[in-house]
This record gives structure tokens, sequence and C-alpha cells, in this order.
């Protein structure tokens, strides 16, 4: 069975996401895989990926790949998919990743195991397994009869082991047409606060309603900052205009699964157990003992947020210090 | 200004799932169906840059079983000109290629500056179709779009990245899949209601569009098992008279049995 797996780098760092899938694909093959890098001044990262799984990495090293295209990247996607004619595609789910996966199986003629948190082999054939129906189900799926299969997978859910021991990847540069995209990134523009993303964190602290007003988000942003958390919210809040949509967790908002969630004040309507409900442990502070957020969580205080998130805080900073 | 704008008609987010008795399957009994909550963004942006420009034409298509009509109709009510229901016929699953195909089809014989898409279908919550049809027409994309600036021949589209956006300037015609924050959606008034039982809804069969109907032994993706989760443990209260007392023994439970600190 040979893997090809797409890797995303963003300011000249590998993303997570990506290493998550290529040690999937390891795991899944008994082995190496191919891997495929493109962007621009990526070359000297793609040796190391022989630590996270890659036995060969097919490399785009071009200028015009500096800023992201669909065109760029699934036509480097698929130019080493030409070299390598894998039996299975992994891609991380992230934003790039859920752009460039259905336009390259589109092109091949397939469909795609979107957004599988759980991925194995079954004579061959890759079986994943899926939230549907706003969390509220999971899918068990596989490809068919299609002889390229290709999953994206989503952020935070696989193991990225490293093997320290592994050898180097061997690198071999992609030669491709030049690339002139019709829908081309002008710039990127990071959030104002530089801050870590929630689809990103392994510790998310979220705020809701029961925060009572914007000027209250310290609360929250103390807790966050005493677990090195990101900051989530629900949708309430972002409905009511005291946080920006980019926050959101639920299901107009991110999916999210981190290994801790943190829920203030929220109640847990469906929505946001839509976004959260796959993190591994879960608690829920509110003061509602009926709150639908304590049916989901692992830990549960019933209390006023305002008393017990400071205390958390403080608790959670000593056991740091020790 | 002219769009066409895939809906995709799915179990209302409140509804109850429960699993069909081939164990693969969504039973259908008592689900409420609505228009996927982001296809509402969509079509509220190309409903406004038709009225931006003055001119115009809004199609809304679906592809499924005879029921999306009625979200047709919804949207027909809400501004959208006339109305496509390509007819899924027995295939009780159909896959997103297939659905491209469907959709692409349809595209090809219209004059269109934009195909737009919600950025997700909040049933199989693939975010698939959208990109496909733009392969499938050889047209650019962006997707996840949160902002949209039109200007003669092209648009600047913002597009939500993991802590970041992205500000993409695309040619038309271009494929664009909506984000919530993109706009307010209005509602039906009464007069788009009574308006939308005299707009046309036209009806296609797949056969017809050149795609075959999901076939098992055809290539492409597969439900095998429909499930749902298991339950969670039994929350574990932590009493909360002294809330110092409480949040140490929050740390401590997270530390020593969840060991997440």
């Amino acid at each position: 069975m040979k893997f090809l797996v797409f890797i995303e780098q963003r300011d000249g760092k590998i993303r997570k996401a990506s290493l998550e899938a290529l040690a999937l694909a390891r795991r899944l093959a008994g082995g190496p895989v191919a891997a495929v890098l493109p962007g621009k001044g990526v070359a000297p990262l793609a040796a190391a990926l022989g630590k996270s799984g890659a036995g060969v990495v097919y490399v785009a090293d071009r200028d015009d790949l500096g800023l992201y295209s669909n065109k760029g990247y699934v036509g480097a996607l698929s130019a080493a998919a030409e070299r390598e004619s894998p039996d299975a595609v992994l891609i991380a789910a992230t934003a790039m990743g859920k752009d460039v996966a259905p336009r390259f199986a589109a092109r091949r003629d397939v469909s795609v195991l979107a957004d599988v948190m759980d991925l194995k082999l079954e004579d061959g054939r890759l079986v994943g397994s899926r939230p549907v129906y706003s969390g509220k189900a999971r899918a068990e799926v596989d490809c068919g009869a299609a002889t390229l299969q290709i999953a994206t997978t989503r952020p935070n859910v696989f193991p990225a082991e490293r093997d320290e021991s592994a050898a180097d990847a061997r690198v071999e540069a992609l030669n491709l047409p030049d690339v002139t995209p019709r829908a081309r990134v002008l710039r990127v523009e990071a959030s104002e606060s530089k801050e870590l993303d929630v689809s990103e964190a392994d510790v998310i602290v979220s705020g809701g309603r029961g925060i009572k007003g914007a000027e209250n988000w310290p609360l929250i942003r103390d807790l966050q900052q005493a677990l090195g958390a990101a900051l989530g919210a629900s949708r309430a809040v972002v409905d009511a205009g005291w946080i920006d949509h980019q926050y959101q967790v639920g299901q107009t908002g991110k999916v999210v699964s981190p290994t801790l969630y943190v829920a203030c004040g929220i109640s847990g309507a469906i929505q946001h157990l839509a976004g959260m409900g796959t993190s591994k442990v879960i608690v829920a502070i509110n003061k509602d003992p009926e709150a639908p957020i304590f049916k989901v969580a692992n830990y549960g205080i019933v209390g006023d947020i305002f008393q017990i998130v400071p205390e958390v805080a403080k608790a959670v900073r000593a056991a740091k210090a020790e | 200004m002219n769009s066409l704008v895939a809906i995709a008609y799915v179990p209302d987010t409140e509804t109850r799932i429960k699993v069909a008795a081939d164990g693969k399957s969504l039973d259908e009994t008592d689900v409420k169906w609505i228009v996927s909550p982001y296809d509402e963004y969509a079509l509220e942006e190309a409903i406004r840059a038709k009225e931006a420009a003055g001119a115009g034409n809004v199609t809304v298509v679906t592809v499924g079983p005879e029921r999306g009509k009625t979200g047709l109709r919804e949207c027909l009510a809400r501004g959208a000109d006339d109305a496509v229901w390509v007819d899924s016929g027995d295939s009780r699953y159909l896959d997103a290629l297939a659905t491209a195909k469907a959709i692409a089809a349809v595209a090809r014989d219209a004059k269109l500056d934009f195909v737009w898409f919600g950025q997700k279908g909040v049933g199989y919550d693939e975010s698939l179709v959208g990109p496909m049809v733009a392969e499938l027409l050889d047209l650019p994309h962006v997707g996840s779009v949160v902002k949209l600036e039109i200007a003669p021949g092209k648009v600047t589209a913002h597009r939500e990245l993991e802590g970041a956006h992205e500000v993409v300037e695309s040619s038309l015609p271009v494929v664009l899949t909506a984000q919530k924050g993109l706009n307010d959606p209005r509602y039906a008034s009464l007069k788009g209601i009574m308006g939308a039982k005299k707009k046309p809804i036209v009806e296609k069969k797949l056969a017809l569009l050149g795609i075959p109907e999901a076939d098992p032994a055809g290539s492409k993706t597969r439900w095998r098992k429909l499930e749902l989760p298991a339950p969670r443990e039994k929350c574990h209260m932590i009493p909360a008279d002294d809330p110092a007392a409480a949040a140490k023994e929050l740390v401590r439970l997270l530390r020593e049995e969840a060991k997440v600190l």
C-alpha cells in the first residue's frame, strides 16, 4: 500500500496537523511513506520529515508558491502523485487541506473521506470514521472500488509521533510549469491578536453568556493564560457582538478536538456541542445544574463563574509552579 | 450579476438523529429538514450582488429527493428568481463527487458570474462539493469567504484561515463558498412567499445529466455504518461550597485522574 501525504507549512514551519497525517500514514503503511511539500524556501525543511515518517519528499520550492493558490498547490500534489502513483493520499483537514483535497479528488474522478477522526486499513482499503449530522452521529466510510483513495484527517486527533533514529528523507525536486492562478492571494492578514487559534490548540477555555458582557473577558482570559490555552466563545456571545466570530466554537464556528476544553458559563446548546463534543476531557463551570453542558462534561462545577474561574486560574498556576 | 446558488437540504440541527434499520443510513421519520445555514449566507450574497448591479438572475439548485423542492421554495421566497431540482432518484446516498457532477452539469448550461455554496452542508459536513464543482468546470474558487468586494470582471474575497485571513483576488466567473460573518441573511417577506409560488422550479433527472446513479460497484465513497456516539461517562460533579477548594480539587483531578495538566 503506497501512501502520499500532502505537507503544509506556514512561515517556514511545518504544520503539526500535517505531521499527524504523515505519522498516521507511516503507521498504516508499516514503514516510510512519500510526502509532497510545496511552498517557497521550503527545501531545507524536507529531509527532516524522515523523522515523522517520510521516506521520500517531493519538493516544489518556487517563488510562485510563496502565497497559496489552489492551482499551484494542487498542481504540486498532482505532479507528486504522477511520480509516486500512490494507492492513498492523506491531507490534514486544515483550511488549506480542505481547499486542496476536493479539487485534487475531482481531477482524479474520485471522492474524499473527509475530516476523518479514525482511519484504518481493511484488506488494503481505507476505512474512515467521521462525524456527521452536526457531530450527532458517526459514519464509517470507505472509497468503494476507487483505485485512488483520499482522506483528510482532522487536526489534533492523531498522534504525531517522531522516530528520532529514523534516517533523513530522500529529497526529490518536482518540475512544475509556471503558475498564473486566476484566484491569487494578495496578502495574508494575521488576526490582530496573533494569538493561538482554537482549531490548533491543545487546551481551550471558552466563555458563554454567563460572562454577562464583553467587559468581563479578562475573567476568562486569566484562566486561558494560566493554562496556556486558546480562547473560545459560544455562538450566543458572538451573535451578541461581545467577541469576533473567529473565536466561535460550534456548528457555525470552528469544530475542535482539544485534549482539554473548559466551558465557562456556556449552557451547551446542541450547536455548541457539535463543535467541541469530541474533546478528550471537558470541564464545565455553570451556575445552572440542569445545563446540557454537564451531560457531555467529564468534570463539572455548579457555581458562579465569577467566583470559581479566578480560583481555578489560581490553582492551575500553583500546580504549575510546583 | 448572474449566480447559481447550490443548497443542501439537511436535517434541522435540533433534530434527534436515529439510525435506520439497515444500520448505515439515517432514519428519516420525524426528521425536520432545513436549508443548510451556510447556504443562506451564499444566497443572501448572490441576491445582494444582483441588487447592487441592478441586473441579473439568481438560480438556486439542489440535488436529492423531492423534499428538496421545499427548500428551493424557501429560497425563491427570499429572493431567488428560479430554481432547478435535480432528482437523485433511488440513490439514497449520493457522494460529493456525484453531487458535484450534477451541479456542474446544471452550471454548464448557464451564463454565470458566480457559483455559490455554503462552506459546508450541516448533514454530511464534508466541505467537498464546492471546490469539486470548480475543478469540474475549470473555474477558480475561493473557500470560506467572510467578505466580498465586487469590481468589474473581478472580485476580492476575504477567506478565513486558522488565525488569519487570506485576501484573494479572482477573475470571474468564480466559485465561492460562504462562511458565517459574510452577511446577515434576510427573511422571506409575505410578498416574497406569495411570489415564490409563481416562480418556476425546473426538474432534471440525474441520468439525463449523464451521471450514473450511485451504484454499489461504482468507484465512489460509501457509508458502511452509521452509529450514535457512545454516551459519555457521567459527569464528575465537584461540590462548590468553597470555590477555592473546588478549584484545587478540579486541578488535582485533571492532573492525577485525567492526566491532561
